[in-house]
């Protein structure tokens, strides 16, 4: 499969990504999934020049992405898909049916939202969409970078929930 | 300890109100990059107050711009140093650059540029961050080996 990894990730392009995950599984494209980014060429740009050269970098919106996943995951060489948040990454994947694995890799905190994990800040609203791709079967971890331990984001939102009153 | 915007040059001004030299450009990127770099200038150059040090732990990307648009504000810096051209840093004041083309921005800094910006710090600031960045350049070197 020469998609080795479906993350989410708020900051998109940045060090963690292409450096930290790119390098140690040899990534050779990534393919950012942002409705937003897709229709932005000077964004576009701004990531373009984040990445190394050699580095294939791919914009799509969520009906391009889907369209285009089989032939990312024919492509020879290894790649990242890329989203900027849950609702996102889980139209992406109810579009596509075969995901398997998804990786939070960040989701800062923000006004509105609290916390799960050191990294990962979620609204009500993200809890729920993330829940709601839990339940398609995907298993959903959390890890940012690879000599992190993954957690397991079902046990991160069902340990909250039974916590509550303790 | 990195300082939020506008927090330097209260506590600091107070206590070297005569001799710590004003900021003149932010020091941003992961985790602690900034103030490592800052604290090794200090010891060098005993300049460290020179420099703004910022860091992304912990923030979306847009309170990464705003942090550094209010810390260039409050501090009245033009000059932006970052860790990674692929960082989240280095994105964040390429944002900045797009509203406020006078920004400067050099990115891959280390002790070396920061060092060479510091006594260039009160000439133009186009041409001292130049300067600095063909300093940190050539301070990469590799020795040894077969």
């Amino acid at each position: 499969m020469a998609v080795v990894l479906y993350r989410i990730d708020d900051r998109l392009i940045h060090g963690q990504v292409v450096v930290g995950w790119g390098q140690p599984l040899d990534i050779d494209f990534i393919v950012l999934v942002d409705d937003n980014v897709a229709t932005c060429d000077w964004e576009q740009d701004l990531y373009r020049m984040g990445v190394p050269p050699e580095m294939e970098l791919v914009f799509a919106d969520v009906a391009e992405g889907v369209r285009r996943h089989a032939s990312f995951v024919a492509d020879k060489r290894r790649g990242i898909v890329l989203t900027p948040d849950i609702e996102t990454m889980r139209r992406f994947v109810a579009g596509v049916g075969t995901v398997k694995e998804v990786n939070v890799g960040g989701i800062h905190h923000r006004a509105g939202r609290s916390p799960k994990l050191r990294y990962v800040f979620l609204a009500p609203a993200e809890e729920v969409e993330l829940r709601a791709l839990i339940d398609t079967g995907v298993k959903v971890t959390a890890q940012d970078v690879p000599a992190a331990r993954a957690v397991s984001m079902s046990e991160v939102l069902g340990a909250r929930a039974e916590g509550t009153g303790k | 300890m990195t300082n939020s915007p506008g927090q330097r040059g209260e506590a600091d001004a107070e206590a070297n109100e005569e001799t710590a030299p004003p900021a003149r450009a932010i020091i941003a990127g992961h985790a602690g990059f900034a103030d490592g770099l800052v604290s090794a200038v200090e010891q060098i150059a005993g300049t460290g107050s020179v420099f703004v040090p910022l860091s992304n732990s912990g923030l979306t990307s847009e309170d990464i711009e705003e942090r550094f648009r209010a810390a260039a504000l409050a501090n009245h810096v033009r000059v932006f140093f970052t860790d990674l051209p692929a960082g989240s840093a280095t994105l964040a004041v390429r944002r900045l650059m797009r509203k406020d083309p006078r920004l400067i921005l050099v990115t891959g800094a280390n002790l070396a540029t920061l060092l060479e910006f510091v006594f260039h710090a009160e000439e133009d600031p186009v041409e001292a961050a130049r300067r600095a960045a063909e300093k940190g350049r050539a301070s990469l070197v590799s020795h040894g080996g077969t």
